[in-house]
């Protein structure tokens, strides 16, 4: 066991850990933030996507430890102190964007990765930046229009809803 | 997952004494080594990260070659090796965005994994596989699938790519794990054409030599119409034949040239 | 202008904000008090003697509370089968044991040998490994043909032979059928296979058992669709535990698709350890895991024959089917390939004579069972390809052979049993070549063309059966189960409302659209209901959600409920108002006198009821508080027409769709938006069915395709912007809302159209001889077709 401490959501957390303690365990086991879930164990789903030091990782695929010092962002962190949605995440309620809820935290963490580093991204750099996440309801199509949205862009000539 | 211990050294003596045990392993992005021990395919006794190593940050340019280091991400490759944009526009398609944040060029190289992209890179590149102890040539590193000439606790701490005059990859995916199907990486460099293919081998990484020579006599893509790859030294499996694959290098090929030329 | 509020509104679904922040209440984000963790040992090969299973080492490893084996299950039930099958010759179907722990054989990779019990999940992984298992390998069957010839191994050596049933639809048509194909003008054949798919929900399956032994009841967390089916057969069949003894709960659930309808081994077997060990005992699927073990779907291997007279009318229809149902029935494995296929061969189509033929088979394998759409996209995909095939030999237009066969009149009583109580083919058809732009293909074509791409364009027309079902019908086909919804509905003092339901949300946002109907139907604010689900002590009883049901039987229950508590509050309005109970209306909340100014809110009634104090005591009881149970007449026919243009690269094989137009009817509408997202999801796994997805068995029973490195999803990249139209609509006749149900549509109309649009661009490259190719498209079967 070691200690491993790092900023969650802008609060400290610490604990002991494993070597083999992945940082989503740690998340959700020791911190009791289970808004970042397992979805597969091939590093493909993404419904395990956090920030680490502003970067989107698969939370699944990264230990514990490598997290030491680290600022780590989940879904928890999202919305105001209030609850007030994000835009992302208002854009994904006001335009259906999500169904069963499962991938939703790793899609809304990965749209809040490109969106940093692409305010406007066009329809297919969405569709390519979402590579690594999966999801089974919504055939993709209101993910990619909330994603559209969020950034601003008009997206009332897509499918009415 | 077995159990572990882990080290976080920050200097590459460090983690090389740390690697000396029995049974320790060097630890990249753990992109491919994490889900690996997750289903207990592997159980290191120690893990050594690379990630807190300063000296094999960092992509620099020196004369004709771009040097890596060995701990660089591939998202990092793809924003700063602008010197090289044919690498860079490779590892900027390297797995997904996250996967992209963690992987590194020293893991992917040190596990050459038949359809990951960076063996095709460094061998069309020429490159120099520059590790704690030595300095091995790409035709001389790649010994098969998984199999590299790497010694226990030996860890590549950069690599050094020569830049050619124009380089293109051209990959075709697998549908489902999105490595290459087959992966093309051409190099024309003043002294020839280099053209390494990931994905499709048996053997892992190779250069088609005939391919090259048809390209040193004419650099177009109609120089190799008319080449065809043995299939039965192809990989086939659910994803594809090995007739299928045999003609992807060939189409594979033809649009890197088009796009380098 | 559209709607804010109520029936056809598409307002914010409220359950999204708990989703979008973390948190949502999945299964595994349970943690109960002083639990230990399950480990299932899994067996690797597909066939096998089990001689042996020593768990003396493994029992002595760190942590490990106890080891199960079929041994500690003598006296437990199997995993029951839901459905009984009477063959072609009057003769039930064979029915093995499906035991909750392997009992002397192992029968396909994944089976569970032996469950470690361990304080942490490691450690019941590693007591795992120390487990010592003397099986005796033997010769695996997966090929459905081979497992039915002469001399095939036999998946269970106790049954006569590997076929489950031969089941013959409508048997006493069959000379009929035969004598029209020989009286044919024209016959199309086509030969064709209904790949084998895993559902994949992206939340894998969990399930927590606990055991009170102070009051000796037992509780079940599970990731189900249908908590109190689950309650019934665990409770009844496996473990002889009573139904109020015993509690489930699904809360949020990360998607189901099919898969998680079923009852399965380890939900049984943790509410059985836990009482055992007298602690809770938890288990949570690894994807891998999920692979070899839930219920794989589709799986049929087809040959179907169209015959025409010499005016391109539909004359008969032959169809001869094997279904894989793996080595185990799973719980309506055998309903599938019969009564949810069979009774949808007519399609739209007037098609006077058909016969169908299934053979079910056992193979070493994983069980099959319903996926999205279950019997009903095995039924679309081959009719629509034939009739396709059919344009093509006669050289005729494929739409125009298509509604030159609609049904045009309803009611409509096809020769496969059903009655289709609506429906309007033409008018589908009309839209989706509107929405479409079926005539600008042409100029679409050309500019591939130029580019170096082929590009095809692909139709086809859907009927399904939803509303699953009416149970004294599905009670004579073999169902072991009545397919009701029932609905309480109890109103508080203040007015609020809480509707206990029994289907169950898991991701269509039930939450918010069954609210959207009862605001209507009294007139009072969404936000004043509220939908509970998912747990068998807070509902009365259910039966869940599958088979587009929801809506259509659970929202009828709904409104039952609903009506007969406006009967009552009417009753104590007119009370009040000292009225007669004939003349009081209610509209927007307000309960007034016909004819007169006199009203009383909601609100006032409401209270009466728990306050009462000027109340009708002599006549009614305080409270308001319904239940009803919903039954439906008949099922709901959805239909549609759906359309595809596809380009492919003739360098690599690869295909893209380029386009994707739905034109559905699915009779009136709650939320537009969430019906959206329903077609729109069902087509993104209905393209991943014809483009991707493959679940691949190699001759040993080895599951090739056992992750997501080898199981291909569709991603965001894979599929564009879909087209989507509802607003041709005919009502349901039989249900009070005149909704048919929209949640499999996209999944059961869509294949068909991606295939017939690469055929038809192989066919516009010259390849005239390529007529088919079987799923997935992949680039590799493109490129050999296209070289063929």
């Amino acid at each position: 066991m070691a200690k491993v401490s790092m900023t969650v959501n802008g609060k400290a957390a610490s604990a002991e850990v494993e070597g083999r303690t992945l940082l989503v365990s740690f998340l959700r086991e020791e911190l009791g933030l289970t808004g970042s879930h397992v979805g597969c164990d091939t590093s493909q789903c993404g419904a395990c996507v956090v920030h680490v030091d502003g970067k989107a990782v698969k939370s699944c695929t990264m230990l514990a430890l490598e997290a030491e010092g680290a600022e780590v962002a989940t879904i928890e962190g999202q919305a105001a102190e209030d609850g007030t949605l994000n835009t992302i995440q208002a854009a994904f309620q006001e335009h259906h964007g999500l169904q069963c809820g499962f991938c939703t935290p790793g899609m809304v963490m990965s749209a809040a990765a490109l969106l940093k580093d692409n305010p406007k991204p066009s329809e297919q750099e969405i569709r390519t930046y979402l590579e690594g996440n999966l999801c089974r309801c919504t055939g993709y199509h209101n993910i990619v229009k909330s994603i559209m949205a969020a950034s601003g862009q008009d997206v009332s000539a897509l499918a009415a809803e | 997952m077995y159990n572990f211990e882990f080290e976080k050294p920050s200097t590459v003596a460090d983690a090389v004494a740390a690697l000396a045990g029995d049974e320790a392993q060097a630890l990249g992005g753990g992109q491919t080594l994490i889900p690996t021990m997750k289903q207990r395919l592997a159980s290191p006794s120690k893990l050594v990260s690379l990630s807190g190593i300063a000296e094999m940050q960092g992509v620099q340019r020196e004369g004709a070659s771009l040097t890596v280091g060995g701990a660089v991400s591939h998202a990092d490759v793809a924003a700063q090796a602008t010197d090289y944009p044919a690498l860079a526009e490779m590892a900027g398609h390297i797995g997904d965005p996250a996967v992209r944040n963690r992987g590194t060029i020293g893991g992917s190289l040190a596990n050459n994994d038949p359809s990951a992209d960076y063996p095709a890179a460094a061998l069309a590149s020429a490159a120099t596989v520059v590790t704690n102890a030595r300095e091995i040539a790409a035709d001389d590193y790649f010994q098969g699938m998984f199999d590299t000439a790497l010694e226990d606790g030996e860890i590549i701490t950069g690599v050094k790519f020569s830049v050619p005059q124009a380089a293109n990859y051209q990959k075709f995916v697998q549908p489902a794990s999105r490595f290459a199907l087959v992966g093309v990486f051409v190099a024309k460099h003043a002294d020839g054409v280099r053209v390494a293919v990931t994905g499709a081998s048996e053997e892992g990484v190779f250069r088609w030599s005939e391919a090259e020579a048809a390209l040193d006599a004419d650099f177009s893509a109609d120089a190799i119409a008319g080449l065809t790859l043995d299939p039965s030294d192809m990989i086939g499996d659910l994803h594809g034949t090995k007739e299928y694959r045999a003609h992807l290098v060939g189409v594979m090929t033809k649009r890197a040239v088009a796009a380098a030329a | 202008m559209p709607k804010d509020s109520g029936i056809g509104a598409s307002p914010k679904r409220r359950e999204d904000v708990r989703f979008l922040t973390g948190n949502g209440n999945y299964t595994d984000d349970i943690n109960a008090h002083g639990q230990a963790y399950v480990h299932f040992l899994r067996s690797d090969i597909a066939h096998g003697t089990l001689n042996s299973v020593d768990t003396t080492a493994a029992a002595a490893m760190p942590g490990v509370v106890r080891i199960f084996t079929a041994a500690d299950f003598e006296g437990v039930g199997g995993v029951p089968c839901g459905w009984e099958i009477t063959d072609r010759h009057g003769n039930a179907m064979q029915e093995p044991k499906h035991p909750v722990l392997a009992e002397g054989k192992v029968r396909h990779v994944g089976e569970p040998i032996a469950a470690v019990i361990a304080e942490s999940l490691e450690q019941a992984r590693d007591a795992a490994e120390a487990i010592d298992l003397d099986i005796e390998e033997l010769p695996a069957v997966v090929d459905m043909k081979a497992a039915v010839a002469e001399g095939s191994v036999k998946v269970h050596d106790d049954l006569t032979s590997n076929l489950c049933y031969d089941w013959g639809f409508v048997e006493e048509n069959r000379e009929a059928v035969n004598q029209a194909f020989q009286d044919a003008a024209h016959v199309t054949s086509l030969e064709l296979v209904n790949n084998r798919l895993v559902a994949n929900p992206m939340e894998p399956r969990v399930a927590i058992g606990e055991y009170n032994r102070s009051t000796d009841d037992s509780k079940l967390y599970t990731t189900s669709q249908n908590p109190h089916v689950i309650r019934l057969l665990m409770g009844a069949f496996v473990l002889g535990i009573p139904e109020h003894k015993l509690q489930v709960v699904s809360p949020d659930v990360g998607g189901g698709f099919g898969t998680k309808i079923f009852h399965y081994a380890e939900e049984a077997f943790c509410t059985f350890a836990a009482k055992a060990c007298n602690r809770p005992v938890k288990w949570t699927s690894s994807r891998s895991e999920a692979f070899m073990s839930d219920a794989h779907g589709r799986d049929h291997v087809t040959k179907i024959e169209l015959a025409l007279d010499a005016d391109n009318n539909f004359t008969a229809l032959r169809t001869d089917t094997y279904a894989n149902m793996g080595a185990y029935l799973s719980t309506f494995a055998p309903s599938v390939p019969t009564w949810l296929h069979g009774t949808l061969m007519a399609g739209n189509y007037k098609t006077p004579l058909i016969y169908v033929n299934v053979k079910a088979v056992f193979t070493n394998t994983v069980p099959v069972d319903a996926y999205r759409g279950a019997g009903r996209p095995e039924a679309t995909f081959q009719l629509e390809r034939v009739v396709d095939k059919a344009a093509r030999e006669l050289g005729v237009d494929p739409i125009a052979l298509r509604r030159q066969n609609f049904i045009t009149e309803f009611p409509y009583a096809t020769p496969v049993a059903v009655e289709y109580d609506t429906g309007d083919y033409h008018a589908t058809m009309d839209k989706l070549t509107e929405i479409a732009d079926l005539s600008g293909f042409d100029a679409r074509r050309k500019a591939s063309v130029a580019n170096g791409k082929l590009r095809g364009l692909g139709v086809n027309c859907y009927i399904e059966a939803c509303g699953i079902a009416p149970s004294n019908l599905v009670g004579q086909l073999g169902a072991r189960a009545g397919l009701y919804e029932s609905a309480t509905v109890r109103v508080n003092a203040t007015g609020g409302l809480v509707v206990m339901t029994g289907s169950h949300s898991h991701g269509q946002g039930h939450e918010t659209s069954f609210p959207q109907v009862i605001a209507d139907m009294i007139g009072i604010d969404e936000g004043m209901i509220e939908i509970v689900h998912g747990d068998t002590s807070k509902v009365p009883m259910g039966m869940g959600t599958y088979g587009s049901r929801s809506l259509a039987v659970g929202g009828s229950a709904m409104v039952r409920a609903t009506e007969k508590i406006i009967a009552k509050a009417k009753k104590i309005a007119a009370h009040l108002m000292e009225a007669a109970d004939a003349d009081i209306e209610l509209k927007d909340g307000e309960f007034s006198v016909a004819g007169t100014d006199k009203s009383v809110a909601w609100g006032d009634v409401t209270l009466a009821a728990y306050v009462p104090h000027n109340y009708p005591l002599e006549d009614i009881e305080p409270g308001l508080e319904e239940t009803a149970f919903y039954d439906p007449a008949n099922f709901t026919y959805p239909s549609g027409a759906y359309a595809c243009e596809v380009e492919v690269d003739p360098d690599t094989g690869k295909v893209s769709i380029e386009r994707f137009s739905a034109a559905d009817d699915f009779g009136n509408i709650v939320n537009p938006m969430i019906v959206d997202g329903q077609v729109h999801g069902g087509i993104g796994q209905g393209i991943g069915q014809a483009l991707l997805e493959g679940c691949v068995y190699d001759e040993d029973g080895q599951l090739l395709s056992a992750s997501f490195m080898d199981y291909a999803m569709p991603r965001a990249d894979d599929v564009p912007f879909y087209s989507v139209d509802h607003s041709c609509q005919t009502p349901c006749t039989h249900n009070p809302l005149g909704v048919k149900g929209c949640g499999e549509a996209g999944a059961i109309g869509s294949p068909p159209s991606v295939v017939n649009a690469v055929v038809d661009a192989l066919q516009s490259a010259g390849k005239t001889d390529v007529t088919h190719i079987d799923m997935p498209l992949s680039p590799g079967r493109i490129w050999a077709a296209l070289n063929s």
